[in-house]
């Protein structure tokens, strides 16, 4: 049987498609590269690089320890390319996010509750970040990571710079 | 025949290829060896039948989807979420110049059961329309057997994610998803889940990637992650979208693997507007006024994100929210 071979990208390769335009204006397709926008973020900056509403999609340059956030609802981080160790803490106080939190908030330092665990991805794993809780990421390398979530504090959108025109 | 009576389902006698005929409101249906008839008060289309088959296999799995299923450039069906359009020449241009196209609208239960019959009559034990070309045998021919297994599968729906707590199940050979053949090479490793006592069912993580390397058909959206209304629906993709899918809202797409072809018209005419060629990490949001179909050289990974609200369509139908996402 003949042997396929599986493409994925990464922050040190990618390859980059496009929007060819009959009748259109390439605008209209917000066409970006999620390896391509990481690799100009610094750490842990939340590029929203799809919108629908108040959803977003965000691709986060994992590197180094980011601050702990917790989210007003659940979120899901897909490891698009390198090796990210997420920690996850039960609040003590859930109510340092205040009802009706889109996205997530950042706390300051380490907040107070109690380890729920640990869980170390690699490309194409998907994790729940379960609302109630609080998470912190960690790469010894740099990484990226998609987050599924609600534009909040944080959400960064630099749709000019990172799209097609 | 009006609308909301329930007609008959099919005739009785199968005609001389073996296949029975069906109608639904003034639109009838009748397939011979290589092709699917339909008949509107106005006019008659045909289609090759097994390209009529994956559409309608996946017209019916989604539930009329969302926005408009085009089967070809003529035959097609609009979602209103309870009711569905059944068109013939609505969303082609010149169709509607000459005056020659037809909508009837159904009660959803109606139609559905409709489709269902001539899905389940029309195909045969050697065709399964869900899987690509490569890895199906022949939708041809005369009656031959049916496909029951294959047309009634299990539309995977998480309700929180795939791999979480009596939710949807991860996919392993011992379940039925041995790894595709055009995915041998991708890593089947889990994430390393290390709970503290107590949190085992709060600490949840799965390879989505290896997930889809198990999903044994093609071209089938289903929900993996929900975060309220936005939902994660990746498919694996390989040869031609069965559909040219209309949009009635924004949707997005992430390429996870490989590369798809993306030809973009008018939703209304049918009017070429863009080609989109989307390789590995690459984002791209299908706007609301557009119709879209896919081409896939080798089998690949989409997570095609949808934003689920009730109440989009309407707001974009009249004009109360732009039909791109963003502004820039
Ligand atoms: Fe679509």
């Amino acid at each position: 049987m003949r042997q396929y071979f599986t493409r994925f990208g990464s922050l040190e390769r990618y390859e980059k498609g496009g929007v060819e335009v009959i009748n259109d204006d390439p605008k209209n397709y917000v066409f970006s590269n999620i390896f391509e926008v990481a690799s100009k973020s610094k750490p842990y900056e939340k590029v929203a690089v799809g919108k629908n509403l108040e959803y977003v999609i965000e691709a986060i340059r994992a590197e180094g320890t980011s601050e702990w956030r917790a989210p007003g609802h659940d979120e899901f981080a897909l490891v698009m390319d390198g090796e990210v160790e997420i920690r996850l803490m039960k609040l003590d106080n859930p109510s340092v996010v205040p009802p009706g939190t889109q996205g997530s908030i950042a706390l300051k330092g380490t907040p107070a509750g109690r380890k729920m665990g640990v869980v170390r991805t690699r490309r194409g794993h998907m994790t729940l970040l379960p609302v109630g809780a609080a998470y912190q990421f960690h790469a010894n390398r740099p990484g990226v990571v998609l987050l599924q979530t609600i534009a909040g504090n944080g959400t960064i959108e630099r749709w000019g710079d990172i799209c097609q025109k | 025949m009006t609308a909301h009576t329930l007609p008959e389902i099919g005739t009785i006698e199968p005609n001389q290829h073996g296949y029975r005929s069906f109608s639904l409101g003034k639109f009838a249906f009748a397939r011979d060896e290589y092709f699917a008839y339909i008949q509107w008060p106005k006019g008659h289309h045909l289609m090759p039948v097994d390209a009529f088959l994956r559409a309608l296999q996946r017209d019916i799995a989604w539930g009329f989807f969302y926005g408009t299923v085009n089967f070809d450039a003529v035959i097609g069906t609009l979602n209103h979420y309870g009711t569905v359009d059944l068109f013939a020449g609505r969303y082609n241009a010149h169709y509607r110049k000459a005056g020659l196209d037809y909508v009837e609208t159904f009660k959803t239960p109606l139609i559905q059961r409709v489709f269902e019959a001539m899905l389940d009559d029309w195909t045969n034990a050697t065709f399964d329309p869900f899987a690509s070309p490569a890895e199906t045998g022949s939708a041809f021919g005369p009656k031959n057997g049916h496909n029951k297994e294959a047309i009634t599968r299990h539309r995977v729906t998480a309700r929180r994610m795939v791999g979480a707590p009596g939710d949807e199940p991860r996919r392993a050979d011992d379940n039925g998803f041995p790894v595709n053949r055009g995915f041998v090479d991708v890593p089947q490793d889990e994430p390393d889940v290390k709970p503290e006592p107590g949190f085992e069912d709060e600490v949840v993580a799965f390879n989505l990637l290896a997930y889809l390397s198990r999903s044994d058909v093609t071209w089938n959206p289903s929900v993996v992650s929900v975060c309220k209304n936005s939902l994660y629906c990746p498919t694996t993709e390989e040869y031609i979208l069965p559909i040219i899918h209309g949009n009635d809202r924004v949707e997005w797409f992430v390429q996870l693997s490989d590369e798809i072809h993306w030809e973009v018209e008018d939703r209304e005419t049918g009017a070429a507007r863009a080609r989109v060629t989307m390789k590995p990490g690459d984002v791209a949001a299908m706007p609301a006024d557009i119709r879209h179909r896919g081409f896939a050289p080798k089998r690949s990974m989409l997570l095609v994100w949808e934003n689920a609200s009730p109440e989009l369509p309407a707001l974009i139908s009249q004009g109360k929210l732009p039909t791109n996402p963003v502004q820039f």
